[in-house]
């Protein structure tokens, strides 16, 4: 059962604020759209093995070679905010 | 037939015998795309002038919002993007460019790839060429409104659950999904990392071949690109489907399917077995649960993409008037709220659920485990058969509006096309004629994982049989 409360610990989660008159709402989609997947339920998967991609491929590395990339300056350009070549970010310890 | 609404063979033919010139189709299509955007907000950005460079294949495209551009904003028809502007190509651009391609602009698109309309688009819902007051499908209605409309030669888009094919199939073009690993994703703004693939959305059969030709291929900078041999797509055109094995699931043909639709996919079936293919019934058995599992797996996929987002290193920043947990979680809380529409945030919850502490074994891991059931169900299928055939969406094209309030109605609409990403084969939308209405109705073909030439051959035989592809909306 999704309700505030659940919509307000996933969104916690999630790094997503939801304005306390939209929590409701999200519940009750979240709520519709989790009750119709429990149809998998009705399935007996205890003997298959997950795919978590459809590739017959594993460990896939590229050669350990120093190539061209982002300057510094082209990484950082598009932060709104930034100082002696890092990202800044607004206080976390007092 | 107007310029605007020539094919990239046909305009190619003409350069060749120094009838046009490669600047003056650029333009034709430029002026037409500018002419009637306001119409089909097919485009979120066009380019003010266009520049012919040379090359084999010097053709004005349309670049889904989602596909990094250099030095040109690219927003994944989203707010929290705004302001970024790829400081590199992705693979596909780089190899249009390569070709010679002309970039029109950025084709409009639900945000982030989020629904199957482009109504969830943060810069306006794309309009049908066909109806202007219908949905061009989703989620890469723009590029496929725009090909249809006569604004782009042709277009890239991106397919997760079938979001190339469902929009090619509302606004009467071609649209294919490659094989995943077919296709570089180097540059394309991740959705579902397992599913999503870029491809080519084209007036024809031919068009979809050259498109993919130029696309295809490795690239180390994608992990899950493959190196297998890029087979001569051009040679798979032909009219013959002789022999060819056609697999009709009894599991697509289900209530629900508007009678028009299932009429012209049925007078499709006719044609090939008119035609010397072998009409073979399969199974499918889980395809019932293909939209559950992909529900569950395209949102944790997604979920865990887009926690980049968070106003640090790119986009919009933002932060509340005062504070509510501490600084720092407090820009990314409303960066978040602010910067993605209702969809995302929805599907980005869902996604975060499904993959928290006492739900994953339940949800995630299950589904991860039915994924495996519904890839066997095609490996079985095509133990029987070449091509299997569907409609590419229960339904032709809805209404703006009508199915935005009630997201499982809207994901209803990719019941069909879902399946062949859960299992990375091939499929092509093609058009199939129209219904009552006037619109179009698509046909949906899929095949063994890298047989797109198979697909492109069944295609081309029926397309210049029937000669849906000849039909252009009137705008």
């Amino acid at each position: 059962m999704v309700d505030d409360k659940t919509v307000r610990y996933i969104a916690a989660l999630a790094r997503l604020h939801i304005e306390a008159a939209d929590e409701g709402k999200f519940a009750r989609e979240l709520e519709a759209i989790l009750h119709y997947v429990e149809k998998l339920g009705v399935l007996d998967v205890t003997a298959v093995k997950p795919t978590s991609h459809v590739l017959d491929v594993e460990n896939v590395f590229r050669d350990d070679a120093v190539k061209p990339g982002l300057s510094q300056e082209q990484a950082l350009a598009f932060s709104v905010d930034k100082l002696n070549g890092s990202y800044k970010v607004p206080r976390v310890i007092e | 037939m107007n310029h605007f609404d020539l094919t990239a063979h046909a305009w190619l033919d003409l350069f060749q015998s120094g009838k046009a010139t490669p600047q003056e189709a650029a333009d034709a299509v430029l002026q037409r795309a500018s002419q009637v955007n306001a119409k089909t907000n097919a485009f979120i950005r066009l380019n003010d002038k266009v520049r012919a460079q040379g090359g084999p294949c010097p053709v004005a495209i349309a670049i889904k919002d989602n596909i990094c551009v250099n030095g040109h904003l690219t927003t994944c028809g989203s707010k929290i993007l705004e302001g970024f502007i790829p400081p590199y190509d992705a693979c596909v651009v780089e190899k249009i460019k390569a070709a010679g391609g002309i970039i029109l602009g950025s084709a409009n698109m639900d945000e982030f790839a989020f629904g199957s309309s482009c109504e969830t688009s943060a810069y306006g819902p794309a309009r049908n060429p066909w109806a202007l007051d219908r949905v061009p499908g989703g989620s890469s209605g723009g590029s496929a409104a725009s090909v249809a409309a006569g604004q782009a030669v042709w277009a890239l888009g991106s397919d997760t659950g079938g979001s190339i094919r469902q929009p090619a199939s509302f606004c009467g073009v071609v649209g294919l999904k490659p094989t995943y690993g077919r296709v570089s994703r180097y540059g394309l703004i991740a959705f579902g990392s397992s599913l999503d693939q870029i491809g080519p959305i084209t007036k024809d059969v031919k068009d979809c071949a050259k498109l993919l030709a130029i696309i295809a291929g490795f690239d180390e900078r994608d992990s899950t690109s493959v190196n297998v041999p890029v087979p001569d797509y051009a040679a798979a055109l032909v009219k013959d489907v002789k022999g060819l094995r056609i697999g009709v699931p009894k599991e697509y043909f289900i209530d629900g399917i508007e009678p028009d639709v299932l009429a012209a996919v049925q007078k499709a079936v006719q044609y090939y077995r008119d035609h010397g293919a072998v009409i073979v019934n399969v199974n499918l058995p889980h395809t019932e649960y293909a939209l559950a599992t992909y529900y569950i797996i395209a949102t944790a996929e997604a979920s865990s993409n887009l926690a980049r987002f968070d106003g640090v290193a790119f986009g919009l920043r933002a932060a509340p008037s005062k504070v509510r947990k501490n600084p720092l979680m407090d820009m990314y809380e409303e960066t978040r709220a602010r910067g993605f529409g209702d969809e995302a945030k929805r599907r980005i919850m869902l996604g975060t659920y499904v993959l928290s502490s006492g739900y994953y074994d339940a949800y995630y891991l299950r589904a991860q485990k039915v994924r495996t059931l519904i890839k066997q169900d095609f490996e079985n299928a095509f133990q029987a058969c070449d091509v299997i055939l569907s409609p590419t969406s229960p339904t032709t094209a809805f209404k703006v509006g009508e199915k935005i309030s009630d997201p499982l109605a809207m994901y209803l609409s990719d019941v069909f096309t879902i399946p062949a990403n859960m299992a990375g084969v091939p499929a092509i939308s093609l058009p199939c004629g129209f219904d009552r209405s006037k619109l179009p109705v698509g046909l949906q073909l899929m095949a063994r994982p890298f047989a797109e030439d198979v697909l492109l051959r069944a295609a081309y035989a029926y397309e210049q049989a029937t000669g849906w592809h000849r039909e252009r909306a009137v705008l």
